[in-house]
């Protein structure tokens, strides 16, 4: 109840510093509240917005899946090899910290305008802290649970599956969270940049044609949905770290 | 009566049979030779109880491990049940650990069926074998629980029920009390024994509890300090059919005694005092 009294309060003082700040700017440069909600509703009930829409999500929805499957599988590998992991942990590092935007020009003369360059700039985002987490999370495993696996004579496929990975789990969810939104970053960067359909591409236009209340309004829209979805993995993310 | 005894006979039926066991491995860090076991021969009769008793670092647990085949010794060879172990824990070998080894996604009936179900037992054996195990242990009560809503000591019952649901024929316990409170170490001691009796299994048991030794134990094994040796092997003399009355025993006394005789030297060499 608090909470929600608290999330209101925040709401409408975000709001107020919104209108305040466009009274000053003016319409060249923000979009008032009102005008934005109502280039909001107008957007919704647009069928090209909507066809934007689903471009951007069956390119972020395949990014998640490389993100997460690749993620997962090459971070218990390198999780399970002790060698292998020290060997590739200062290379994921240096990978995860170089600003991945360099590389989207090589992406686009591989992969060509289209689906393919946007999944693979959101996949780069989103599997470096997958594979990092899954790494961690594998190698800290105390050594007894691992010696208890042995002595239960588990083959090692029944190790992985009944006692790696849900001993490794609320890392691996942590690194998952993060390469969702991760991923979903990098797919939209890519449609800004470059690209001829999608949320990103829709932004990059509205921009360009000068139309502030649809930027204002995408901007709030990707806004909403990143909140809410990051609001949502967090939750599952602290149940897993409290133990259920 | 005289408390020292050799060792089985040749010709006896042996359970396990550890010869010239010596381990030494390189230190992490310093990155020097550490000789943890020197020549450790070791022979069991079929549900003989037997225990090592020695000061902190002088390579039971690695002696243990040796056996359970998760570490190879550099030297020497065990043989279960005519079997030579390499490398793989052998079936029907049950190992509960120093450390809290309970699984912590799992709820504390799930921890004690986890093995039963990986061998693919049928869903009544299984339940019929949890509940009676988390009884002998005392944790009926919490089976739905979480590893991490119990005390140390009820986390080691639960390994230690983990364990014993898969009726191993050699029980390898590695300090499985520690953890335990004096009058919960003296009734779980009993429980032990009378599960000893009526599985007819084996047991090696790692400890650094002089009476905890001479109450379970048929025979004991005292060791040096690093590296590690069998400095002197004691027969208790119990009869099979024994409980923790056996301390008022006078002979109770007396065996306490020898082990400290022997164990006196070493545990102040242990430490770095000057016998």
């Amino acid at each position: 109840m608090n909470r929600r009294f608290d999330g209101a309060l925040f709401t409408l003082a975000v709001l107020l510093l919104w209108e305040l700040l466009y009274r000053v700017v003016g319409s060249a440069g923000l979009s008032s509240p009102l005008t934005t909600f109502a280039a909001v509703v107008h957007l919704l009930s647009s069928g090209a917005f909507w066809k934007n829409v689903s471009a951007t999500a069956d390119a972020f929805a395949l990014a998640v899946v490389f993100s997460l499957a690749g993620g997962l599988a090459i971070g218990l590998l390198l999780g399970l090899s002790r060698f292998a992991g020290d060997v590739f942990d200062p290379i994921l590092n240096a990978l995860t910290a170089i600003p991945k935007i360099t590389l989207y020009p090589v992406i686009l003369l591989f992969f060509g305008l289209g689906m393919e360059a946007k999944v693979a700039f959101g996949t780069i985002h989103g599997i470096f802290p997958v594979i990092i987490l899954t790494m961690n999370g594998v190698r800290n495993i105390s050594p007894v649970v691992r010696k208890a696996a042995r002595a239960m004579r588990l083959t090692p496929a029944q190790t992985i599956r009944t006692v790696l990975l849900p001993a490794a789990l609320p890392e691996i969810v942590s690194g998952m969270r993060i390469g969702v939104s991760l991923a979903l970053l990098g797919t939209l960067i890519g449609e800004l940049f470059a690209s001829d359909r999608g949320i990103g591409f829709m932004l990059i236009q509205s921009v360009e044609h000068s139309d502030v209340p649809t930027t204002m309004a995408i901007t709030v829209l990707l806004f909403a949905v990143a909140v809410v979805g990051g609001m949502a993995m967090l939750r599952v993310d602290r149940r897993l770290h409290q133990g259920g | 009566m005289d408390v020292r005894s050799q060792a089985p006979p040749i010709d006896a039926p042996v359970a396990l049979d550890v010869s010239g066991v010596s381990h030494t491995f390189v230190a992490q860090g310093s990155g020097a030779q550490v000789c943890a076991l020197d020549g450790i021969d070791l022979r069991l009769a079929p549900g003989e109880f037997f225990s090592v008793i020695g000061p902190s670092g002088c390579g039971k647990s690695t002696l243990l491990e040796i056996v359970a085949g998760l570490t190879r010794p550099t030297e020497g060879r065990v043989v279960f049940d005519g079997r030579e172990v390499l490398g793989e824990v052998p079936d029907g070998v049950g190992m509960v650990f120093q450390e809290d080894a309970s699984f912590p996604w799992l709820s504390v009936w799930d921890n004690v069926a986890f093995g039963l179900r990986r061998r693919g037992a049928d869903a009544a054996e299984i339940k019929r074998r949890v509940d009676y195990a988390l009884r002998f242990v005392g944790l009926a009560d919490f089976a739905r629980h979480h590893p991490r809503q119990l005390s140390g000591g009820m986390r080691q019952r639960v390994c230690i029920a983990r364990t014993l649901v898969l009726e191993p024929r050699l029980i390898l316990l590695d300090e499985p009390f520690g953890a335990l409170d004096q009058q919960t170490r003296l009734v779980m001691g009993e429980e032990l024994l009378r599960l000893w009796r009526e599985t007819g299994a084996t047991v090696l048991l790692i400890t650094h509890g002089l009476d905890e030794a001479a109450m379970l134990s048929d025979r004991i094994g005292v060791m040096s300090a690093r590296p590690g040796r069998f400095i002197a092997t004691l027969a208790t003399g119990w009869p099979r059919e024994r409980d923790s009355q056996v301390v008022n025993e006078p002979h109770f006394g007396a065996l306490t005694g020898e082990m400290w005789t022997h164990l006196r030297a070493e545990s102040m060499r242990s430490i770095g005092i000057p016998p």
